[in-house]
């Protein structure tokens, strides 16, 4: 409730202070001979962002200080038996106290402590709320006088508006760099709470894989890394064999050869296939392309499991051709005019200039589009949920059954967890991983395509 | 005029005698005729019945306004219109007597015995070398590397770059300077050794002294091949030509001897435009 509070009060400082800074404005710069330097909107753009600028800061300082200043709280009001639990009970307790708190109800009846406690924080609780909206409010019209007051026909709020502006895009940009840092930094810290009870050498070169045994006896489960690598590399290639020549002639024909009229028609429906949820491909693959594999491999003579590393391949390279044909067709494209009319007018044929000059041309981002797609590959689950059989031996055969690192994770992950165990551990381990594999693949990208690339401007 | 003779003086000497604008009945076959050409762009109509001859072993400029049809032309003359789709061409154009428009005709082989030089510099992304290798390689005219070696060595002797690349074969094509690039471009097309060589602005892009090499060296060229060029310079159409075609949206105004062309045309239109009046 006071969140929205909070929100409606500092719209509608800002919305005041945009006005009055333009009133302020007028009256300032008419009786002046000066040339103002910046525009109305951005004296009231100026006076507006440092509205919200204080204001955001004692949320955020608030936001830090709450849980401090809550467990001080609690702690205050619990009898001295309590206080020296040891952590993790403790923790238990201050949990329902809030939830007592804030009416969340409980399991159980309530200790008498654990009322007194509640009360308190709800007094607490309600003080702390009203100070937050008045000081929110206070920093926000202080904000608004202080600017109000700086307004005079020389300040340069045009400059300082878009300091703002840069410095908020560059947060934005920060997000994503930072939580890609702290996915990698929890997956590190993880993995090595792992290697705590597993030793690497196990994990990366073990054989076997069977991590539920430990959670049923005593002693450690087997987790070895190779067969699952095995099948998640055997799947993708699988898939990428399938997806590359065909995603990569489509580009071609698309690009080079097809009328506008049947670009038009057909590009819709191939990057449809990018749209179909992999869940889908999955049941297909499941019902549909495994027992026809099953069946041409009777036909001719080839034990083919219905469901095996084959058909999670094979349907996932049908959903990996839209990534590779749509972004090469995209990047032949590209390739100059003045390209194709050199080597036509040398008397090339249409597929010596595809070949020769095109490609070539193209080549750095084809190698980009192949690698996405690479990755799309290692990183897909759904498919090889259902199609590849769930298997985690050590096969090389690709017609039998297998498994993938990520569905392995998945298998870890659901059902019961114990973030304290080998068992749920082991699937920080695999991200880590299947993380590593991806990132040397976009290295080796940057590579090649630094090292072939041909210039055309 | 009736003896367009394969020497440019003859013909220059002709030509003050003759009205100009008298189509040539010569006993010698012009390298390529275009009888009635015209192209659509999809509705609308770029070219209207042009008829042109290009004489043998000269240079003739196509000149006039920009839009008024003259790279369409040109590029009718190696079938470079085939590649845009909207395009369509009609009429008659014929090599050494040959329809080009034949169905029995097979493209790679006239693009191979007409070249073209484009108006931007664009050598491919290969190194000097390969650039000036890809046409004599995908026609098979050399059999040994020795053989490629020594078309390219000629080649880019006969488009006067040998001396300057001639250490630095394997490095990108790319990274000449524009004058360069333009010369690689030239000594590409002479490397399939054509026939007739067509070009489109060649130095639209280049600096006046680039211009002037170029210049310099599509005079030489003559000798051995049939050369014709778009221009917006009515400078250079002077410089480098013996004959002249003025183009006027989508209409061939006149044809001649470039002299003639310049000191006195016959038509109000020739002369306006090449007195700077519009254009």
């Amino acid at each position: 409730m006071s969140d929205l509070i909070i929100v409606g009060i500092l719209l509608a400082l800002m919305a005041l202070g945009y006005q009055v800074a333009l009133g302020r404005y007028r009256k300032v710069t008419g009786r002046s001979e000066v040339r103002p330097h910046s525009r109305p909107a951005y004296h009231g753009l100026l006076v507006a962002i440092w509205c919200a600028i204080p204001a955001l800061a004692v949320i955020i300082v608030f936001g830090l200080f709450e849980p401090v200043i809550t467990r001080y709280v609690i702690l205050s009001a619990l009898p001295p038996e309590v206080r020296d639990l040891p952590t993790h009970e403790l923790r238990g307790v201050m949990q329902r106290i809030h939830q007592i708190a804030t009416g969340f109800g409980i399991v159980g009846e309530a200790r008498p402590y654990e009322n007194v406690a509640a009360t308190r924080l709800g007094t607490y609780h309600a003080i702390w709320n009203f100070a937050l909206v008045a000081l929110v409010a206070s920093s926000a019209v202080a904000g608004l006088v202080y600017t109000l007051r700086r307004i005079t026909p020389r300040l340069r709020a045009r400059n300082e508006v878009e300091r703002v502006i840069r410095v908020l895009l560059l947060l934005c940009s920060a997000v994503a760099i930072m939580t890609t840092v702290g996915i990698v930094a929890s997956l590190l810290g993880e993995a090595v709470r792992f290697f705590g009870f597993v030793n690497p050498l196990d994990f990366f070169f073990g054989t076997v894989w069977n991590p539920r045994f430990s959670s049923v006896g005593a002693g450690q489960g087997d987790f070895g890394l190779l067969p699952l690598l095995v099948g998640t590399l055997m799947i993708s290639a699988i898939a990428i064999l399938v997806a590359l020549p065909i995603g990569l002639m489509t580009a071609i024909y698309m690009a080079e050869y097809a009328s506008s009229h049947l670009r038009n028609i057909a590009k819709p429906i191939i990057e449809i296939l990018a749209g179909i949820p992999t869940i889908v491909y999955g049941v297909f693959a499941l019902t549909v392309a495994g027992p026809f594999f099953a069946d041409l491999g009777a036909a001719v003579g080839l034990d083919i499991s219905a469901t095996s590393a084959f058909t999670a391949g094979a349907v996932m390279g049908v959903m990996i051709i839209p990534f590779i044909s749509s972004l090469s067709d995209d990047i032949i494209t590209q390739v100059p005019a003045s390209m194709r009319d050199g080597s036509l007018g040398l008397g090339a044929t249409r597929s010596e200039t595809i070949k020769r000059v095109i490609l070539p041309a193209a080549l750095p981002g084809i190698v980009g589009a192949f690698l996405l797609a690479v990755s799309r590959a290692i990183g897909e689950t759904m498919i090889v949920v259902l199609a590849a059989g769930n298997s985690p031996v050590l096969r090389f055969n690709p017609f039998e059954p297998s498994t993938s690192v990520t569905v392995s994770i998945v298998n870890q992950l659901t059902g019961d967890t114990d973030f304290a165990s080998p068992q749920s551990l082991v699937a920080f381990a695999l991200g880590l991983t299947l993380f590593i594999m991806t990132l040397g693949l976009n290295v080796v990208a940057l590579y090649i395509v630094r090292k072939y690339r041909e210039q055309y401007e | 005029m009736n003896d367009i003779s394969h020497s440019p003086s003859a013909a220059k000497a002709t030509a003050t005698k003759a009205p100009p604008e008298v189509p040539q009945e010569s006993a010698a076959v012009p390298k390529m005729r275009a009888e009635k050409v015209s192209v659509h762009y999809a509705d609308k109509q770029a070219l209207f019945d042009v008829d042109l001859d290009v004489p043998e072993n000269q240079v003739i400029s196509l000149i006039g306004p920009s839009g008024c049809g003259k790279s369409t032309f040109l590029r009718c003359l190696n079938r470079m219109n085939d590649t845009i789709d909207i395009a369509r061409v009609s009429g008659h154009i014929t090599l050494d007597g040959e329809n080009i428009y034949d169905k029995a005709l097979d493209v790679v082989e006239l693009r191979a015995r007409v070249g073209m030089v484009f108006q931007k510099p664009n050598p491919f992304p290969k190194s000097i070398f390969e650039n000036v290798a890809y046409g004599p390689r995908i026609h098979g005219l050399a059999s040994a590397k020795r053989d490629l070696e020594e078309i390219v060595a000629t080649s880019l002797q006969r488009a006067g770059l040998f001396n300057e690349v001639k250490d630095r074969l394997d490095e990108p094509g790319t990274g000449l300077s524009g004058g360069q690039q333009q010369r690689l471009c030239i000594a590409r097309a002479i490397a399939v050794n054509p026939e007739v060589i067509l070009m489109d602005e060649p130095c639209s892009a280049l600096d006046p002294i680039a211009t002037a090499k170029v210049e310099e060296l599509i005079d030489e060229l003559r000798e051995n091949y049939t050369i014709v060029i778009v221009t917006h310079s009515m400078q250079q159409a002077a410089r480098v030509s013996q004959r002249t075609a003025m183009f006027h949206l989508g209409y061939l105004v006149e044809e001649g001897p470039t002299d003639m062309m310049f000191t006195n045309p016959t038509d109000k239109r020739t002369q306006d435009y090449i007195t700077g009046r519009f254009g």
